[in-house]
């Protein structure tokens, strides 16, 4: 085969043209047959279906709700109330007190300033929207004709459409619907309206520098700690819940992880050629370390939670089971390596067995052991957060339950942003202990 | 070094003995604080849990059974509900690899552009590196969830949320890899003229790629879980199958029965084979 024990150089020359020619063939093959598996792939995912099912204007939804929010101005047309309210919700609905300032509310009219110089202005059944650079659009409806509107409706932008029951106008600062029971105005703002302080909390619209260090805004109450309280308990965003979340994902982590390494710590022994008592107990603790890992958290979880219930404790269970079974490999893979010397070296002073493992085998093995159990408590709080979606847990509990609503996605991308933190403040952390623990730094 | 009289000699034992107790203090401190925190996590993580565990503990082979038992009653028709469950385990393991592919791929571009001495733009390796830590920190039921609500549900979405955190995962591992190579077959390609990407594919790829090798199949094991998890949250393959079976409760156990088999074969077999070609690759055949 290699170029050395060729005999004559007529032979090294055909050899290597023969090897090169391989080679050669390799080189195109490869990308050859992964571009022949995306080819299959293409077909057997059905790519040119997902065109047709995506949905990009759920897409769009979830980009601008991510960074801007919108406050519903609504006026119900069968008894004339006005409500206005961040995104529809009933906790963030404005009352008369606190509108905010680009909305004055008449007896008979109410006047929308929008940021791109345009305004609406809803006047019992008449809707007037003045679009900068278009001009003006004037609709109206009533109960027995519909919706009519001033345009010629043979000619109307794609922004604008137009039936007898509904006219619905999109611009990027506003959205008009209107039918025949309410007249809807939905203002886009940027950023995450109510993130602080909900409406019903004295302190909301207030600056920091004013909370910080200006008059007590609550007179009940010293305005650092009855911020503090109102911005914890903000029935909107959650904060508290969510911290709470946050850290029973980290537990789970925690309590899988380590409960895993304690229990494959003494097993990983009997799986050990070298300290094994018996052929068969090793064979037996392979296998089981084998099924733990081959069984897979997700089944495991699925398992865990008919017995014990949604919660942390069966996610944690859930990656204590799988775990224990990829830590007794590796660390029975550690114990292998042991060096034999340092454990005849405990033996020969005297030492029983439980005192040649402590101080033979134990330093030895530690820093190994050490370094794969902080890398899986990083991996595994990712874990944590996926099996808390199925089992019902921690930060995957909130996301999965924020997504299905399918509107609050900037409460989805806070979260999003959270595990993304939780993750990299976990990774570093196990890296500073990693080499505090291990090179003693 | 003179003075070994008996006198330093026990002041130098009573040195080391109060070492050694203080580093006793400390080890069994930090043990206590230890157990003090499982404790305490396990306590509350208990409290926390819709059912307890001691209450739950006795239950926990029930659902085992009652599948078993049923599938064992029905068992004239598991061949067939494996035969039928065999379509979404293809999808599930055809997931898992496009998403290693993909994934292996930006992986590999990414680690040339953050290691230092391939890099061909120096002040960007800072910026490459943190992109690769937000790729491995981002799990891959975000990415799932969001593109299932933008593509509908089925293979693709799972394929690129996996693909997507293997970027990351593997960029790391690529460039820890990279950073052990040769530098010299890079300079020598250099001296001739090569422009990068010839000497990345010349002079980098030939040494490194069977490292990169051993760890894309390591993480193909890992993406074949993670697909199947994924299937669970409705991108399709075998997860979807598992749940359909699962949730409709009794009278359909022996088609979960059929979709944990396959499972936990699959797992096992990519397990074993991937655990085999890299032990084959590392020490050579003969082993």
């Amino acid at each position: 085969m290699s170029l050395a024990t060729a005999a004559t150089p007529v032979e090294m020359q055909s050899k290597a043209t023969t090897l090169i020619a391989r080679k050669r063939l390799v080189t195109l093959a490869v990308p050859l047959a992964i571009f022949a598996y995306f080819t299959y792939i293409f077909f057997a995912f059905d790519i040119i279906g997902l065109r047709e099912r995506a949905r990009l204007d759920n897409a769009v939804a979830l980009v601008s709700d991510t960074y801007s929010y919108k406050t519903h101005v609504e006026r119900n047309n069968r008894n004339g109330e006005i409500e206005i309210s961040v995104e529809g919700e009933r906790k963030g609905t404005y009352d008369a007190t606190n509108y905010p300032s680009w909305v004055t509310v008449g007896e008979e009219v109410t006047q929308i300033a929008l940021d791109d110089g345009g305004s609406i202005e809803i006047a019992g059944d008449i809707v007037r929207f003045d679009v900068p650079g278009f001009g003006l659009i004037e609709a109206m409806q009533s109960r027995s004709d519909g919706v009519s509107l001033n345009l010629d409706t043979a000619d109307l932008p794609d922004w604008i459409s137009y039936s007898k029951n509904r006219l619905t106008v999109a611009t990027d600062a506003a959205r008009l619907t209107l039918t025949k029971a309410r007249t809807e105005v939905f203002v886009y703002e940027f950023g995450w309206e109510l993130f602080w302080f909900t409406l019903d909390s004295p302190y909301y619209d207030h600056s920091f520098s004013e909370i910080a260090f200006g008059d007590p805004i609550d007179p009940t109450r010293s305005n650092l700690t009855g911020a503090w309280q109102d911005f914890w308990n903000n029935s909107i965003w959650r904060h508290s819940d969510v911290a709470w979340a946050l850290f029973e994902t980290v537990l789970m982590a925690f309590l899988g992880t380590f409960g895993a390494a304690i229990i494959a710590l003494p097993l990983a022994f009997l799986a050990a050629r070298n300290f094994a008592p018996l052929v068969a107990i090793r064979m037996a603790a392979r296998r089981l370390f084998d099924f733990l890992r081959g069984v897979d958290g997700l089944i495991w979880t699925i398992l865990l939670s008919r017995a014990f219930g949604p919660g942390p404790m069966t996610g944690a269970l859930a990656i204590l089971f799988t775990d224990t079974g990829s830590f007794g490999k590796l660390f029975s893979e550690a114990l292998e390596n042991v060096d034999g010397k340092q454990i005849e070296g405990v033996a020969s002073t005297g030492a029983k067995p439980l005192q040649r493992y402590r101080f033979g085998v134990i330093p030895q093995i530690v820093p190994v052991l050490l370094s794969q159990v902080l890398y899986f408590l990083e991996s595994n709080t990712r874990s944590a957060t996926i099996i808390g979606a199925i089992t019902g847990g921690g930060i995957g509990l909130l996301l999965t339950q924020a997504m299905i609503t399918h509107k609050d996605w900037e409460e989805v991308s806070y979260y999003i942003i959270l595990v993304v933190l939780l993750v990299m403040a976990m990774d570093s952390f196990s890296g500073w202990l990693r080499r505090k623990l291990i090179k003693g730094e | 070094m003179a003075d070994l009289t008996a006198a330093s000699l026990d002041v130098t034992r009573a040195h080391y003995m109060a070492l050694t107790r203080q580093r006793r203090l400390y080890g069994g401190l930090m043990l206590l604080v230890f157990v003090l925190l499982m404790a305490a996590g396990f306590g509350i993580a208990n409290d926390r849990n819709a059912g307890g565990f001691l209450p739950g503990l006795p239950h926990i082979f029930d659902f085992p059974a009652d599948v078993i038992s049923e599938a064992w009653e029905k068992r004239a028709n598991l061949p067939g509900h494996l035969l039928r469950a065999l379509p979404a385990l293809i999808e599930t393991i055809n997931i898992a690899a496009v998403a290693t592919l993909l994934g292996a791929l930006g992986a590999v571009l990414l680690s040339m552009l953050s290691t230092q001495g391939l890099a061909p733009w120096l002040r960007l390796i800072p910026v490459f590196r943190r992109m690769m830590d937000l790729m491995r920190a981002m799990p891959e039921i975000v990415i799932a969830l969001v593109l299932i609500f933008i593509l509908g549900g089925g293979p693709v979405p799972a394929a690129i949320a996996i693909a997507f955190h293997t970027v990351g995962a593997l960029g790391k591992l690529f460039s820890e890899v990279n950073e052990n190579a040769d530098l010299k077959p890079l300079e020598g390609l250099a001296s001739v003229g090569a422009t990068w990407p010839q000497r990345m594919m010349l002079g980098l790829v030939p040494q490194v790629a069977p490292n990169w090798f051993s760890y894309a199949l390591l993480r193909f094991e890992i993406n074949i879980r993670a697909s199947a998890i994924l299937g669970f949250v409705g991108a399709g393959g075998i997860g979807y199958e598992l749940k359909n079976a699962i949730s409709w409760g009794k009278g359909k156990f022996d088609e979960a029965a059929a979709v944990f088999i396959l499972l936990f074969l699959t797992i096992m077999v990519f397990d074993q084979l991937s655990s085999y070609v890299r032990n084959r690759m590392t020490y050579g055949a003969a082993k």
